[in-house]
């Protein structure tokens, strides 16, 4: 790690000019930031402190919906009470990721910005090729260990999952990113690699997300996030599901279902056609087992991640399953 | 966890020793006290970073490191162009080969992360920096990146681990029921919590070296040699080591580098490897596969063991990691044929991870009984049970101790066996399958001699001197517990110096042997300790004790006094106060009466002393058996570990608080070594790209069960003076095999290959 200089910046006009400088980076909770620092990724010139300003730690939830700051920190949104009864989803999601030491001091709006766990991209002074690191570059993962490589929105170009697990139950419940004034849909927010893997957001130099807003839902307020993975905690998704479901008064025809993946994405995965499969429909198990399997239209295996293809649709009717089964939908 | 009540004839609750004391050092350790190797405060220490290959194999044909030497900091850049004048040391068993040169920092490249270019700077940050600015270029060679590589080949045949009795290719041909499978593990490392590092210092021709270490004076032997100055000249210092698990026996290359800057430098240097360096700088656990045919009568009787292991190895050495360690002892068989061959791979020398040998080798047989078992359609339990082996079919000894029918017994009855159902997937909660199955293990009984000092001092402490060990596994706390109870007085009157090269020698905190060996040399300097007091009480003229008659003394409660008489009874300082002296010092070790000065050193610093199991009249090894209940989501693939039971015969134990959690340990290793830890090579540069804990998962303590230990053993006084085996290594052996029987009988699926991740299953 090379010296660099430290500003704690006093009011967001003030963060944003700082960070507008060559070399800057904002430092929310720190936990994504260091551990780049240390593996030689990030080289940051100025790390601007935004964890003093004011009134971007609030959690506000009426009947509209919640509005999140983004330097609330994961711990404090999971543990909330109004979070946890009108989106549990979203509480299970954060509480289900990294440890309680991590939680404690990562942000929200820093946990929308981690960034991949490629083996490759994390290797910089091992592998030149990355062309999410260096543009042009090449991959050197294609080929390589892909056992926690994306199957879905990859590229010629990059295979590598988005991590996180929060966006995951964001992008279900059609939640923005607050960027001052600016509102992004959580599913714009996020890029595909394409040719362009550097470009994972919409955010641009200087940019500062000030909150995450999530309508309230029926769907939101019955929903859960279910996260599969080989050891029992503290472990990324092998595959996850956030889904929300609302059924018609007749309780087992489905109004709204909400169906997003986990650690199966280039980006947090919304899976529209097997909730278009759903709607209208009443759930009996083959039905949900055969509209979780349209998730995986367009599904790519590198080989060492083949065995996702077949996992996550299983995590989607399991969850869907667990849900219908608490509303008492599914026989 | 359950914490089962002292058993009757394994602790021999019979004094001190024996008894549940509290971890000695613990308090050091929770408050931060308890200094490590590279928290040591050295003034105007400089920092040493390692510049790696990023190729598997070839030659280095230029190091460009221009811009480093001229980068902030910078004190010192070494490539493989300076001469470090290093000759190679000598290996374990104090074999020297003459005059041949050693390069820490090889221009011929044998693996990927191997040291190359090391660079001091004034501090950390700037010599990472500079590290960054070299630049290597290569001439490179093919490699063979695992043992899985298509190019790997057979290997080489170990000549010594050829072991053929009866005639097993025959009596496998006539066995009516037979089983043969493939069984393998991946590379596995240590990760220890503390990773390892050093910090060097010289003054003259005086070294210390603060580093941590399973072995003070081995380890300081290597730096005597590698500098050509007297043993006496090398200060190793570890008094506390954060793990080790067999990765901290020896100095490696980068200590040999950070102590040739330092002497360049002529300041002290400290050289902390980073995490992913902890995977590339030693060898973890190598990767092995097996085959094992079973050969048994429609009853079960097993009639023949034919087994052909290998394991993977550097291009540079050869380090069995031997598959058939376990295989010729667990079983009664007449008919047994075994051999073991190594592969050369592009890695860094694998090296010993606990349980070394025993434990993929258990992982073989006793997955292959199972399969046995349910060839048969018999009780794994039952079949493990009508093979006993009366004694040891490959030496023909007796055993020492063997009380493995009990713990395959007593744990069936803790665990609840008898009410399995035998049938794959016949035992499910809701969806969850679930599995029970069992695994045996062992481990030797290695007996090495050690060395220790007691001092009596004028206030009543009585302080234990010794160069071993404590790398957690209890020995202050067994070495307190001895000194307290040979004078009768309480723990906390003892005080423990441990962990420098400079102190008695002792016995590696490895193979299990440390405690038996120590203790033996504690007991007897404090024996002798004690019978000088009492001659010098009963013969001193200014003693109170002098008159009383009596030709012995007792030490109990803190008093001395005659025995079973009234008369004057005094506490330890009292006497030493009457007797004039300062202090009372004994030296003893266990080397047989009238060893040269040459063969101390010898019996310290090598392993040329150390005793297998089987070299007197007996067979002596360590026992256990495992009993692991899982629950299989099959949807998901993912297993759970809900409960275990294992039941071990260890002789005696000295203090059955510090042994549980040293099995424990073991068991949760061995869910590790089960369900989660697996180094991925990339075949294409031979470089384990999982080099982190974020990415080479060990288990949390979610992942850690209701552990339930029980202790069938009975002191065994052939094994050691005090009548304990030993107890470290054993705990991971059979963990592996029970897991994997346990998802086999929830899922019927048979996985032969470790990890049990997830893929495999669904
Ligand atoms: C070992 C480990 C395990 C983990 N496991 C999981 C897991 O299972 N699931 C999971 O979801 N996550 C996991 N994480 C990731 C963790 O959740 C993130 O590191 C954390 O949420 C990042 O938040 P932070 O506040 O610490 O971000 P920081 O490190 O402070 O910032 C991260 C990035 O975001 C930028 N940034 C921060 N705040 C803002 C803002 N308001 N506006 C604009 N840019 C901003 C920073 O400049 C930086 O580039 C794990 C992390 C570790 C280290
Ligand atoms: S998958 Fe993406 S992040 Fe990983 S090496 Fe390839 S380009 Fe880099």
């Amino acid at each position: 790690m090379r010296d660099f200089s430290y500003l704690r910046a006093t009011s967001a006009d003030d963060a944003q000019k700082a960070a507008l400088q060559a070399g800057a980076v904002l430092l929310a909770g720190g936990t994504t930031l260091l551990d780049l620092a240390k593996c030689g990724v990030t080289e940051p010139e100025t790390v601007v402190d935004i964890t003093h300003l004011s009134s971007l730690d609030g959690i506000a939830v009426d009947e509209g919906g919640a509005t999140i700051g983004a330097l609330a920190r994961m711990s404090e949104v999971a543990d909330h009470r109004e979070i946890k009864a009108a989106f549990p989803a979203v509480s299970e999601s954060l509480s289900l990721a990294a440890s309680a030491q991590l939680r404690n001091m990562a942000t929200m709006g820093g946990n929308l910005l981690q960034r991949t766990r490629c083996s490759y991209f994390r290797e910089p002074g091992v592998f030149a090729a990355c062309n999410k690191r260096n543009p042009g570059s090449g991959c050197s993962a294609i080929g390589g260990v892909t056992r926690n490589h994306a199957i879905l929105g990859t590229s010629d170009a990059c295979i590598a999952t988005y991590p996180g697990d929060l966006a995951v139950a964001l992008v279900a419940f059609d939640a923005t990113v607050e960027i001052g004034s600016r509102r992004v849909p959580v599913d714009d927010f996020f890029l595909l690699p394409g040719n362009t893997p550097d470009r994972e957001t919409v955010l641009e130099k200087g940019d500062i997300i000030t909150a995450i807003s999530i309508p309230a839902s029926a769907a939101a307020r019955n929903s859960t996030y279910l996260k599969v993975r080989d050891r029992q905690s503290y472990e990324f998704a092998a595959a996850s599901a956030a889904v929300g479901l609302e059924f018609e008064a007749d309780g087992r025809t489905v109004r709204d279902i909400r169906v997003a993946l986990g650690g199966v994405a280039t980006k947090p995965w919304r899976a529209r056609a097997v909730e278009q499969a759903l709607v209208g429909k009443a759930l009996d198990a083959e039905t949900v087992e055969k509209a979780s399997s349209l998730a995986m239209e367009g599904a790519v295996s590198q080989g060492g991640n083949h065995y996702k293809i077949e996992l996550a649709p299983r995590v989607i009717t399991r969850a869907i399953e667990q849900l219908g089964l608490k509303v008492g939908g599914l026989a | 966890m359950t914490i089962m009540p002292p058993r009757k004839h394994g602790d021999a609750s019979d004094g001190v020793v024996g008894g549940r004391q509290t971890r000695f050092e613990g308090s050091l350790k929770v408050t931060g006290a308890a200094t490590y190797a590279l928290e040591y405060p050295v003034e105007n220490v400089a920092h040493a970073v390692l510049v790696q290959s990023t190729i598997p194999a070839g030659r280095v044909l230029n190091v460009n490191a221009e811009t480093a030497r001229a980068a902030p900091g910078v004190l010192l850049v070494l490539t493989p162009e300076d001469d470090l004048g290093f000759t190679v040391a000598s290996d374990w068993g104090g074999n020297r080969p003459e005059n041949q040169p050693y390069y820490p920092l090889p221009r011929h490249v044998q693996f990927n992360g191997q040291p190359i270019v090391a660079i001091v700077a004034e501090n950390r940050e700037q010599a990472f920096e500079a590290a960054k600015l070299v630049s290597i270029t290569y001439e490179e060679a093919p490699h063979v990146a695992s043992l899985d590589d298509p190019n790997a080949g057979e290997g080489k045949l170990m000549g010594n681990l050829v072991f053929n009795w009866g005639d097993a290719e025959a009596a496998l041909a006539a066995a009516p029921v037979q089983i043969e499978g493939t069984y393998s593990t991946p590379r596995e490392y240590h990760v220890a919590m503390e990773p390892h590092g050093l910090t060097v210092k010289w003054d003259g021709d005086q070294i210390t070296v603060w580093e941590p270490s399973q072995w003070s004076h081995g380890m300081a032997r290597t730096y005597s040699e590698w500098f050509d100055i007297p043993y006496e000249n090398v200060r190793l210092i570890s008094p506390f080591i954060g793990g080790g698990f067999g990765s901290k026996g020896a100095a490696l290359a980068h200590g040999a580098v950070a102590a040739f800057a330092a002497r360049k430098l002529g300041r002290p240097v400290k050289l902390a490897l980073t995490r992913p360096q902890n995977f590339t700088n030693y060898g973890g656990r190598a990767a092995t596969r097996q085959t094992i045919r079973l050969g048994a009568t429609e009853d079960g009787i097993l009639q023949a063991i034919v087994h052909r292991g290998a394991s993977e190895t550097s291009t540079y050495a050869d380090w069995p990691e031997q598959t058939g360690a376990a295989t010729p002892i667990l079983y009664k068989v007449e008919n047994f044929s075994s051999e073991h061959r190594v592969v050369p791979v592009n890695t860094v020398t694998p090296g010993a991870l606990r349980g070394p040998g025993k434990n993929p080798s258990s992982f073989g047989i006793e997955s292959a009984m199972e399969e046995l078992a349910y060839k048969l359609g018999m009780d794994p339990l039952e079949l493990r049970l009508k093979n006993y082996a009366d004694h040891d079919y490959q030496s023909g000894k007796p055993w020492s101790t063997r009380r493995l029918r009990e713990a395959l017994t007593e744990g069936a009855e803790a665990f609840g066996w008898s009410r399995r159902s035998h049938a794959p997937r016949s035992m499910r909660d809701g969806r969850t399958l679930i599995g029970w199955g069992i695994g045996c293990g062992t481990f030797p009984v290695l007996q090495a001699p050690s060395e220790a000092l007691i001092r009596v001092l004028a206030n009543g402490r009585v302080e234990v001197v010794s160069g071993a060990i404590d790398m957690g596994q209890g020995t202050y706390t067994v070495l307190a517990q001895t000194a307290a109870e040979v004078f009768g007085i309480p723990v906390d009157q003892v005080e423990v110096h441990l962990g420098d090269s400079r102190l008695p020698g002792s016995a590696i905190a490895g193979g299990s042997m440390l405690a038996g060996s120590i203790l033996g040399a504690v007991h007897k300097a404090a024996t002798a300790a004690r019978d000088e007091l009492i001659g010098l009480a009963l013969n001193d003229e200014n003693s109170p004790l002098r008159d009383t008659g009596a030709n012995t003394l007792t030490f109990s409660e803190g008093r001395i006094a005659v025995p079973r008489g009234e008369g004057p009874s005094l506490s330890l300082p009292e006497l030493m106060a009457a007797l004039g002296r300062d202090e009372i010092e004994t030296r003893r070790n266990t080397l047989p009466d009238g060893a040269s000065a040459q063969e101390h050193h010898q019996a310290w610093t090598t392993m040329a002393k150390v005793q297998g199991p089987t070299m007197g009249e007996y067979s002596m090894h360590s026992w256990c058996a495992h009993f692991a209940e899982v629950r299989v989501d099959e949807d998901f693939g993912t297993v759970r570990v809900s409960r275990i039971v294992s039941a071990f015969d260890c002789g005696r134990l000295y203090n059955p608080r510090m042994v549980e959690s040293q099995w424990r340990g073991g068991i949760i290793m061995g869910i590790g070594q089960a369900l989660l830890e697996e180094g991925l090579v990339d075949m294409r540069n031979g470089r384990t790209v999982n080099n982190n804990m974020g990415d080479y998962l060990v288990p949390t303590n979610a992942d850690v069960p209701d552990i339930q230990v029980i202790s069938v053993g009975v002191p065994d006084y052939g094994a050691s003076a005090l009548g304990g085996k030993g107890v470290g290594e054993v705990g991971i052996v059979g963990v592996a095999p029970a897991i994997a029987n346990a998802v086999f009988h929830a899922t019927g699926k048979r996985v032969r290959d470790l990890p049990i991740t997830l893929e495999k299953l669904i």
